[in-house]
Order: C-alpha cells, then structure tokens, then sequence
C-alpha cells in the first residue's frame, strides 16, 4: 500500500490555486456520460451531489434515513467557522489555518488546512445565497460569535441550530437537481459493501431497508460521505444510525483506515441517568461563555448545590487554567471533569457529573438576559433531567462526540482505492487529533461543495473506465457475501439482543480507549473485543427477515461491523505511545496531568491495512511536516 | 393549465372562494336580520320595508328587478360556497380515511369542527325558509302580509324551534367562519388576530341574538 | 411505574393493522418515550416475538424522524416537544397509552409505527430551494437582511419537516409545512425571484399528494414541536392569491 497525499508544490498559499489549474478538465457534454454514486446525503453528501449533478454528472445518492434532510449534520448546534473577518478582529486566512493546525495539536495535514481555511468563506456566501437564515445583526450584515475559546470572532451561526439550517441548505440544493433529473435519490437504502473492478471502486451493493432487496449499483467512481463513527460508544452524542459499515466494508477492500484512535470527547453532555439510556444529549458549548463549572471539595459530598458554602466548592478549570478557565479547549475541559469524578467529588446520584452553575451569571446580570441567551437549552436541560437549571447548577459530563479518525484520503480526497473518494467526517483530513468547535461543518462542506466537484474530473478524466454493469461478475459476488451475512445474522437465534452487544462494546470501549487511555487498558480491550465478537456471531438473536423493513437486522449488521473495527481503534490507540488532542495515554503525561507530545517519533498519520478479521492489521505511516507552523506544546495555562 | 384555471381547482383556491362567497352571505345575513328587526315596529312598517325591498332601483329598474338581481347574486354565491365547500370536505375525508383510536382536541373548536354540518343544517332551513316565507308552500296560514305570515308562523313552536336551531348553526358557523376567512384571504396577521376574534364574537353572538328575537317575542307575545 | 401499552402493529402498506397490548411494569421516570419503546422491544426480542419499528434518528429532537400518535397528541402531551425528547415523567403510575402512527393517506404506513414521508420531500422538489450554482454566490453580507426578516424566516426555517402537523390536522392537511417552507424563502432578499413560482409549485404538489385543505383548525400549531405559528398558513395563502393574479 503506497500512501501518496499528492500534496502541491509551490508556497502553501498558491497550491490549491495552481492544483486547481493542473487538474483536467472534462468536456461538459461528457460528464453526463459518467455516473458518480454518492453516499451520505450529510453537509458533505448532500453539497456532493447536488454539486456534481449541477456540473452535469449523472448522479445516484444514498441514506438510511427516510429523507435525505434528517442526515446527522442536522443536530449540530453551534455554529460554523469562516475567515471572513467580518468583525475587523484580526481575523485572515492564514490565522485560521494557524488555529486549526494547533487545535489538532499538529497532527493535521498543513496543506489541506489551508485550502480548508481558503474555501471557509466561499461556503459563507453559498450558503447566505441558499437563503440559510444566519444570525444578523440589525444593520442586516451577519453576525459572529467567538467559539470554542478562539481569540476572534469568525464562528456564523443560526440560533443553536446551525448544522440544521446548513443542512436544509445543501438538501434543498440536492432537492433542486432531483426535480432536475440530474440526481436519483435513493432514501432508506443503505450501502453494505463496495464493488472494487480492475482494482478500482466501481460501484456499491446497496439494501433497500424497507423490502429488504438487494440491489448493486454501477458507477464510474464512488463518493463516501457516511459520517463519523462515536456510536461505537454506544452511548454518544451522535445520532443512533451514525455506524462504521460504509468506510469498514471500504476499509476492508483495502482503503487504509487513518487514526482512528482520535475520538474527540465533549465536555458539556447531560450526564447517564440509568440504564435504560440510549444516547446522551450535547449542550452547546456556548453554555461555558457564563456557566462556571465546580465540584465539592470533600469526596462523596451529597449535600444539595446550594447547601455547599463557597469555600468548600473546586472551580477547577479556573483554578487549573487561570487564563482560559472555564473556557479550556474541549479536551482539557473533558479530561479534567473525568479526573475529579475519578477522586470521587463527581455529582449526581452516579457520581458522573459536575456542576455548571449560572447563579453567578445571573446575579450579574439578571435571570432574564441569561434566560434570554440560553432558555432554549436550559428548556432542554428540563426537559430531558427533570431539574430545573435556574434553580440548581445543570449536571454536565464528558460525552462521545467527533471522530477525527476515518479513511485516510490524499490531498484530492481519493483514498487509497482509486475511483473511492471520502468526504466530511468520514474521512481523516483536517482535524488532526483534535478537531475546534465549528470546523466540522466547515471541512464537510468544503469538501462537498469545493474540493470533489473539482478533484473528481480530474480523476474520471485520467483514468480508462471501462464499461462495468450491476451483471457482471464482481457486482454478482459481492451481493452473494452481502446477502451471506444476512443469512448468517438470521439463522444464529441466540439468546441475546443486538443491542445488548453493542451496550457492552460500548462499555468497553469507553473503560479502555475513552477519555484516558492505558497500555494495560488497551490490551485488555483487545482481548475482551474478539471475545465479544465470538459470542455475537453464536448467541445474537435477529428475528423478522431479511425480505422485510427489519430495524434489527439493519443494527446488527452494524454492531457486527463495530465489533471488527473496535479492534483497529485500540490496535491504533495502543501503537501511538504519545498524548494529543482527542488522544490521552496516561503513560504520557506531564506532572500536571497535561498532554505530553512525542513529535520525534510521531508526527505522522497512521494508515491501517485490513489483514483479516482478528489478525493484527498493517501499519504505514504518512509523515507530517510543518513547514509553516513551528511545532509547539499546545498550553492553554 | 394556467394558473387562471388552477387557481380554482387549488385547496387554497377554493377556500378563498368559500371565504369571500362566505363574507358576501355574511353581508345579506347581517342586512337581513337588521331588516327583520323592524318586526319590533309593528306591522305596518315591517311590511313597508318589505315592499322597499322590492322597488329598490325605481325608476330606472322595474319592480323587482334588483330584488332578482340581488336574489342572483346570493344564488351564486351560495352555489360556489357549497360547490367548493363539499369539494374540500372530499378532499379531507380521503386525506385520513383510517382516523385514530384516541384523539385529543387542543385548539380547534366545536365550531370549527362542524362548519359543514352547520352549513347543511343551514342549507335545510334556507329551503324551507323560503317555502315558508316566500313562498308560502310550506305555511299553513299564508297571506299577502310578510308580516302576518311571520307571527302566523312563529306562533307554532315547532316551526320557532326550527328557525332557533338554524339561528344557533348560524352563529356558530359565524364565529369561526369570519375569523377563518380572514386567514384563508391571508387578510389577518398577528397584530389583527385577536381583533378579528372579538368581532367574530361579536358578529356571531347580535347576529344570532337579533334573529332569535323575533320568534321568541313572538312566542312571548311581545310582537303580535 | 406500571403502563399498560396499546401498540399499533401493521406488517406491511398494503396489510391491515391492530393493536397489540402489552403491561410494562418497570419504566423509569427518567426514560424518554422511545427508549421506553426500546425496552418494550428488548423484551419483545427476548420472548420471540418481533420488536415493534419506528423511525427515530437523532434523539435530540431536530431530525424529525420520529413521531407518534401518543393517546390522540401527535409527539405527545408536552409542548414543544418530539416522541424522543418526551420523558416518562409526563406519565403516571397505572396509565394506559394508546400509541399509533401519523394517520394521512400522504403518510402510508411503512411498518408498525412508521410511516413513507416522502410526500414532504416531493413539496420541496418542486420548489422549495433558491436556485443558485455552487460557486455563483455574491459575498455573503452584499445581499443584507433586515434582521427582524431574518429572525422571520428562522422561526419558519425552524420546522423539522417530522409531519405531526399533518398528523395534528382533522383534515391531514400539510398547509403548515408547507407554509414554513414558503415563507421561509419568502420572506429573504435571496428568496424573491422565485418567490411567485414556487408557492404556485408548492401548492400544487402539496394537493396532487393527497393532504387535506386548511379550515384553520389551529391544531397542527398546537402539535408542532418546533410551535410553527399559522401566521404563516396565513401568509402563504396571501402569497398564492397574488402570484395566481400576477401568473394569471
Ligand atoms: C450534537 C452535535 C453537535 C455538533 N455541533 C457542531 C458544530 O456546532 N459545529 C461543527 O462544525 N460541527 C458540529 N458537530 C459535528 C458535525 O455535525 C458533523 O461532524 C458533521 O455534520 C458530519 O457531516 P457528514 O456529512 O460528514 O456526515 P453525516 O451528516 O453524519 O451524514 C452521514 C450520511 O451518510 C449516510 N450513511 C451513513 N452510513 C450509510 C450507509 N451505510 N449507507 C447509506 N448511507 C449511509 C447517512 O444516511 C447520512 O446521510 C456536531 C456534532 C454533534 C453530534
Ligand atoms: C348554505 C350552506 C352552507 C354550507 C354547506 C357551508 C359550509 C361551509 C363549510 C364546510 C365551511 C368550512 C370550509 C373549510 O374551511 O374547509 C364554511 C366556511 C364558511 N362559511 Fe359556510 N356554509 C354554508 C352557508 C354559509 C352562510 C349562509 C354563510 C354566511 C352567513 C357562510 C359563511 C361562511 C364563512 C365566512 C366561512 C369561512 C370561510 C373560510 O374559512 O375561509 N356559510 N362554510
Ligand atoms: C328570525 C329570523 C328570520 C326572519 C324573521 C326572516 C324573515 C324573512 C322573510 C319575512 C322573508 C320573506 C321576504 C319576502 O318574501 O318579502 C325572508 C326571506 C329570506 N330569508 Fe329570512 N328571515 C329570518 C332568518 C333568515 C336567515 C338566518 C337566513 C339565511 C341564512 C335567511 C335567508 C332568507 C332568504 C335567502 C330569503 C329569500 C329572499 C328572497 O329571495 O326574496 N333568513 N326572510
Ligand atoms: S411544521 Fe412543525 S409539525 Fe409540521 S413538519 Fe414542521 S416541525 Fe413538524
Ligand atoms: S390544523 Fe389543519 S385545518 Fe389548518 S390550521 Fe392547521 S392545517
Ligand atoms: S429522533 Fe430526531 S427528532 Fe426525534
């Protein structure tokens, strides 16, 4: 396996610029003749295809929802960056590449996160164009807010429902090109495989979730944009369908899965209440902006918040990071609020929990501009605890939130199987191992609307694609493994729930390469996991059939991909013997508990080749270089 | 099809008709029962106006023209409210043909749910009311005094309970209906909302009150 | 607590349904409605029988996948609120629960509790978006907009597309999806070019699928967990009057 990023030459700022000029061309009477199968109808899906369909491709776009609307993207919250420098704060391109390599603690590629930081302002007015309702301040001009603990204020938002607006955006571009012809769209189908002719990605099988038919699709080049994977968590602040099975089935037709140890940890989740629960919802970051989070001085303390004089309280963040205080980057604020649980000052009737209290918030300024603020997430908060957030401090707890891992792609989104590209969340690109708040959105609409759409020609342009269609050989084979697995799934009539699997890979994945990561602990993980796998494939129970809209067997086929892929999590976790961003190995730290870098032996990307079920897979590595960012500890103190 | 054609084939299309047939029916109804309230000023006068309403336009109309030409406009009128408001019921019912085991009404009213049984009932009685008072095919004692004839009339109980009930669908089928047609003819906004409630209010309750008047004082014998 | 359940269960569009009864006798007040539809499947599962389908996604309340009739409300008792952001604690010990699908011949039912609504998605194909090119579009504060018709066109932008609406509405009408969606563009700078056409578009996908007529019940408002005001019901019948006299 060769990894060539394909990165331009020439200074960092001209090279997307003159790769833009290099790539080939294809005629516009000629695209039509070439079929681009999409799958994902998220931010990076939806502007994918709705893009290329406008370009003159011929189109087919997939997702397991029944609209392409409700894709995970709708959920987030906060908001999107742009250097657009809006707000005359000294914001530029160049600073918002500067801050995005940081915040990944140097673990991203430079080039990409300059293009990323380039294109950040085409996908402001695209969107403005689109009609997405962004936040304006009276004069008409739009608004901006600092997020995330960024010294600028670059983030656009619309209320706390950006990904949402963004979203319908994309999707009511993508709904245009349906009318038009030019985009098929297939809802409630889901992709089980890829088709792979003369080494390259020609196609997908695909089951339509409602009849249960199997079905192939023929294409001349294949686009992933199937999203992120923290549902190996079980319990994550992604949605319930979020799964790995489209860049796991890639994976193991040889596109090389990169980092997929970096998982990023929300700190401001609404903590377990039991266990009944089947996710764990996000409280928007913003909530830190006047919140202050604390925990009893004494351990096992179970007096009421209020009945906790000042002095026996820990506002810790503050104390730890007097300059940044309750605002510390993502990580830190995760990791810390783990720590004080793991001393036993944790909150709540599980102990898993730390306050965010607004009672000095609204002393300054009055309940009802704090109301005014956040009353929609303090509405939430009810809603969903029970407890009311004026009254008492809200309990928060670090969540599974955003995986900066995925398939590993060179600068032209392609992964290492030619003709397969991968966009948004599924892919490894900009983040590094710790993505800011506000750049997802960002990353997957530059890919969808402003990388593909160019780099994709180029491809179709140079290659010679022969003619392949749904009957031939390769397509035949692979729908029989497809329908082999679901054959296999529904005839075990085991004893225990899909779901049960996936609670407890969940549990282990979060006790051994959540938040703080051991070489002891992973191992263990490593054994554990097989041994799971072994009782999943003997006692699961799926009943129904496959003929048939049946919600089981759909997760099972999912949790049985979890189950292959957690391995690789901690095969990689356990490899990278060094502390950044989203990934904490304890062995690693400084005395004070911080991150400790290894950049001698680690400034790279690790690649993963699948070597079989169970075998330990093949690691390449992609140097990193910084040639305009000088590498430094990230500190926040 | 252009949209000239569409427009009245369209869900929003027919129910603005209904709305402003409606609004053209609410102006009769509402002329109407200020007409009738002259029964109070005894018979002579009541009678006077009924003979006014039919040389309305002298000289330049013949004796009963606008009277026709007013009685045209209404049948048209309630020819398309129907029209459309039987279409749009079709339209509805087939829109749910399985209803649910439980339903729990929050904001619709009892009179929004039975604009068209209101409307039927209303349908019945103008038939009748016609053969009654206009025509006198369904009067017992039918003279040449309008005036006459009506108290005749009202002194049956069953034909005041008639009249009462249809009072009753009326007021009803007011009290949504004009608040409704301002938001089908997208004439409300939410400044006006709550003032086109109270005059459907009020609209609704002097219209029924004015015309249920008449058979109850003469059922009480105030107007004999 | 103790619930007793009255599921709707339907195999297929074309088969007919019924309800199956089951008593769950341990559901925590702190449970969300659907993740006490996930326990009542575990339990399914375990004793053989197939788990009960229902679509849900995000859990958080913006997808709009989920949505049940909950004893005759749409998303249940709470306001603004989905099936999966409702709790148990809006319960009490003893209850029974008649649960059942969105009921409208444009929502088939699917399976069980889910229903096709791609219904919605055909009223936007036909014209709910602003036709503009990748890459075309002007800076993005040259086209400024007066932010009281911003916050405007939020509140309508703000519907989740879940269809409780249709399901609220005694006539199955879907005037207040529709009339989000239209007034959404409608009411934004970048929304007028097409603003004529695609109410006219809208309207007419929206009857060709079958919905009902709007006798402004006000009921969809009352259900919709996003409280989508009939303003814009109001609003968009304005719109169509005029754009059928202009395209006259
Ligand atoms: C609660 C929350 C809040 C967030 N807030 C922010 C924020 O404020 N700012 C920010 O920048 N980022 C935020 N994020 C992150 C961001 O939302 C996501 O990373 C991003 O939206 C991912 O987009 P995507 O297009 O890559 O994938 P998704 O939106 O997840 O789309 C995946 C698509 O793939 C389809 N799919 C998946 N698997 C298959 C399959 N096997 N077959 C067929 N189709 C398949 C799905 O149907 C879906 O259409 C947040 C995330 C969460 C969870
Ligand atoms: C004669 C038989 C009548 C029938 C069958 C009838 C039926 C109906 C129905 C079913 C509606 C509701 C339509 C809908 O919103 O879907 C309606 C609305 C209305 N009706 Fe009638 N009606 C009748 C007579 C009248 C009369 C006599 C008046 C006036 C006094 C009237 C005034 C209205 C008004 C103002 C509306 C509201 C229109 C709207 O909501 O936009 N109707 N009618
Ligand atoms: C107490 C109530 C009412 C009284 C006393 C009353 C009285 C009359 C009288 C006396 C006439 C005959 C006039 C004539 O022939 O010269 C008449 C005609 C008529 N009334 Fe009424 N009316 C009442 C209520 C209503 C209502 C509620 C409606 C409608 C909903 C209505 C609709 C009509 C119509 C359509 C005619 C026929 C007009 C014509 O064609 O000449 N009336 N009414
Ligand atoms: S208008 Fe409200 S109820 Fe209707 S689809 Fe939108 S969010 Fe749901
Ligand atoms: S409930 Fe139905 S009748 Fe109109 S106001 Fe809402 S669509
Ligand atoms: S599951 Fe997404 S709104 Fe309820």
């Amino acid at each position: 396996m060769e990894l060539n990023s394909k990165i331009p030459s020439g200074p960092i700022q001209d090279k997307w610029d003159s790769h833009k000029f290099n790539l080939k061309l294809i005629n516009p009477a000629n695209k039509r003749k070439y079929q681009v199968i999409v799958v994902g109808s998220g931010l990076a899906g939806a502007s994918a295809a709705a893009t290329l369909a406008e370009l003159g491709y011929d189109v087919k776009c997939f997702c397991f929802q029944d609209s392409p609307r409700r894709a995970h993207s709708i959920a987030a919250q906060g908001g999107i960056n742009a250097a657009k420098n809006y707000q005359n704060d000294g914001d530029s391109i160049y600073r918002l590449f500067y801050d995005t390599v940081k915040g990944g603690d140097f673990r991203s590629r430079e080039a990409n996160v300059y293009r990323l930081a380039q294109i950040s302002v085409n996908i402001i007015d695209q969107a403005a164009a689109q009609g997405v309702p962004f936040a304006r301040e009276y004069g008409g001009m739009l608004a901006n807010r600092s997020f995330g603990g960024a010294q600028v204020s670059r983030t656009f938002y619309a209320r706390g429902q950006t990904g949402q607006q963004l979203l319908l955006g994309a999707y009511s571009a993508l709904s245009r090109m349906i009318a038009a012809g030019k985009v098929k769209m297939y809802p409630r189908t889901e992709m089980l495989d890829l088709v792979m002719v003369d080494g390259k990605a020609r196609g997908i099988v695909t089951r339509d979730l409602t009849t249960g038919k199997i079905e192939s699709h023929a294409g001349h080049a294949v686009v992933m944009a199937t999203g992120g994977y923290s549902t190996v968590f079980y319990l994550s602040t992604n949605a319930m369908g979020c799964n790995v099975t489209a860049n796991w089935r890639a994976h193991r037709k040889g596109a090389a899965f990169a980092n997929p140890c970096y998982t990023q940890i929300h700190p401001t989740c609404i903590p377990v209440s039991g266990d009944h629960q089947s996710k764990l919802t996000l409280m928007s970051e913003s909530l830190r902006n006047d919140g202050r989070i604390w925990v009893p001085k004494k351990k096992g303390d179970t007096r009421a918040a209020k009945d906790i004089p000042e002095n026996e309280r820990d506002y810790y963040l503050e104390r730890l990071y007097p300059s940044f205080g309750n605002l510390a980057p993502r990580d830190l604020a995760s990791r810390r609020a783990k720590d004080m649980c793991d001393l036993g000052q944790g909150v709540g009737a599980t102990g898993l929990g730390v306050y965010l209290d607004f009672s000095d918030a609204m002393k300054r300024d009055g309940e009802a501009t704090i109301s005014e603020k956040y009353g929609n997430l303090f509405d939430m908060y009810e809603r969903i605890t029970g407890e009311n957030p004026y009254r008492q401090p809200m309990r928060i707890f670090p969540a599974p939130h955003y995986t900066m891992g995925g398939l590993w792609v060179d600068y032209n989104l392609m992964s290492t199987i030619p003709g397969l590209h991968v966009l948004g969340e599924a892919n490894f690109s900009d983040h590094g191992a710790n993505r800011l708040g506000a750049s997802a959105l960002m990353q997957g609409l530059a890919d969808g609307y402003f990388v593909i759409p160019y780099t994709i020609g180029d491809y179709l342009a140079r290659e010679e694609l022969k003619d392949v269609s749904p009957s031939d050989s390769e397509f035949i084979e692979t729908e029989k493994q497809v329908r082999q697995k679901i054959d296999r799934l529904l005839s075990i009539d085991g004893t225990r729930t899909v779901d049960s699997f996936h609670r407890e890979l969940g549990r282990i994945m979060w006790n051994h390469c959540g938040m703080a990561r051991t070489d002891k602990g992973l191992k263990e993980a490593l054994v554990k996991i097989p041994e799971l796998r072994d009782e999943f494939w003997n006692n699961v129970r799926v009943l129904g059939e496959g003929s048939d809209l049946n919600q089981s067997l759909e997760k099972a086929g999912r949790v049985a991909d979890f189950l292959e892929f957690a391995e690789l999590m901690c095969h990689d976790a356990l490899t990278r013997a060094e502390s950044c961003g989203g990934h904490f190995r304890e062995e690693h730290q400084t005395e004070d508990g911080e991150a400790k870098r290894n950049d001698e032996e680690y400034s790279h990307v690790s690649a993963w080749e699948f070597t079989g079920v169970g075998s330990t897979p093949k690691l390449h590595k992609e140097n990193l270089e910084f040639e305009n960012v000088k590498l430094a500890t990230r500190s926040y103190k | 099809m252009n949209q000239a054609q569409s427009f009245p084939r369209s869900s929003i299309g027919k129910k603005f008709l209904m709305a402003i047939t409606g609004l053209m029916l609410l102006g009769f109804v509402l002329g109407h029962m200020i007409g009738n309230l002259k029964a109070f000023q005894g018979a002579e006068k009541f009678d006077a106006y009924a003979l006014f309403l039919k040389e309305v336009g002298k000289p330049v109309l013949g004796k009963g023209d606008f009277l026709w030409m007013a009685r045209l406009g209404l049948l048209a009128a309630v020819g398309i409210h129907i029209f459309c408001a039987v279409s749009l019921t079709l339209q509805n019912r087939k829109a749910r043909p399985v209803g649910y085991k439980k339903t729990a009404r929050e904001a619709s009213t009892y009179a929004s749910r039975t604009m068209l049984w209101g409307g039927i009932i209303l349908a019945l009685y103008v038939i009748y009311h016609i053969l009654h008072l206009t025509t006198g095919h369904a009067h017992h004692d039918f003279g040449s005094s309008v005036y006459g004839n009506m108290v005749a009339g009202f002194k049956q109980w069953p034909v005041s309970l008639a009249y009462v009930i249809a009072q009753i669908a009326l007021g009803m089928h007011l009290f949504h209906g004009f608040w409704s047609a301002f938001r089908t003819l997208g004439a409300n906004n939410p400044n006006r909302d709550k003032k086109l409630r109270a005059i459907a209010v009020f609209l609704a309750v002097a219209i029924t009150a004015g015309y249920l008047s008449i058979p109850v004082s003469v059922m009480a014998g105030i107007i004999q | 607590m103790k619930l007793t359940l009255h599921v709707w269960r339907q195999k297929s569009t074309s088969q007919k349904g019924a309800f199956e009864t089951h008593v769950m006798d341990s559901v925590s007040p702190d449970m969300s409605f659907l993740e006490m539809l996930d326990e009542l499947n575990q339990a399914l599962i375990t004793n053989g029988k197939e788990p009960v389908a229902f679509d849900h996604d995000c859990r958080e309340g913006i997808c709009g996948s989920c949505g049940v009739v909950i004893n005759g409300r749409p998303h249940g008792p709470q306001r603004a609120t989905t099936a999966c952001q409702l709790h148990m604690r809006s319960y009490q010990d003893g209850q029974e629960i008649w649960v059942e699908p969105w009921r409208a011949s444009a929502f088939p039912v699917v399976k069980d509790l889910m229903v096709d609504r791609t219904s919605f998605d055909r009223i936007i194909q036909s014209g709910g978006f602003i036709s503009v090119r990748t890459g075309s579009a002007p800076d993005a504060n040259e086209i400024p907009v007066p932010k009281v018709d911003a916050d405007k066109a939020f509140d309508a932008a703000a519907c989740i597309g879940c269809g409780a609406c249709v399901a609220a509405c005694p006539n199955a009408s879907a005037m207040l999806f529709t009339a989000a969606k239209v007034s959404h563009m409608g009411l934004l700078p970048q929304g007028q070019p097409e603003r004529e056409q695609r109410v006219l578009s809208m309207v007419s996908t929206m009857d060709e699928e079958g919905f009902g007529s709007c006798t402004n019940h006000k009921e969809c408002q009352e259900a919709c967990p996003k409280e989508i005001s009939i303003d814009y019901i109001s609003r968009m019948n304005r719109d169509y009057v005029c754009a059928s006299k202009n395209k006259g």
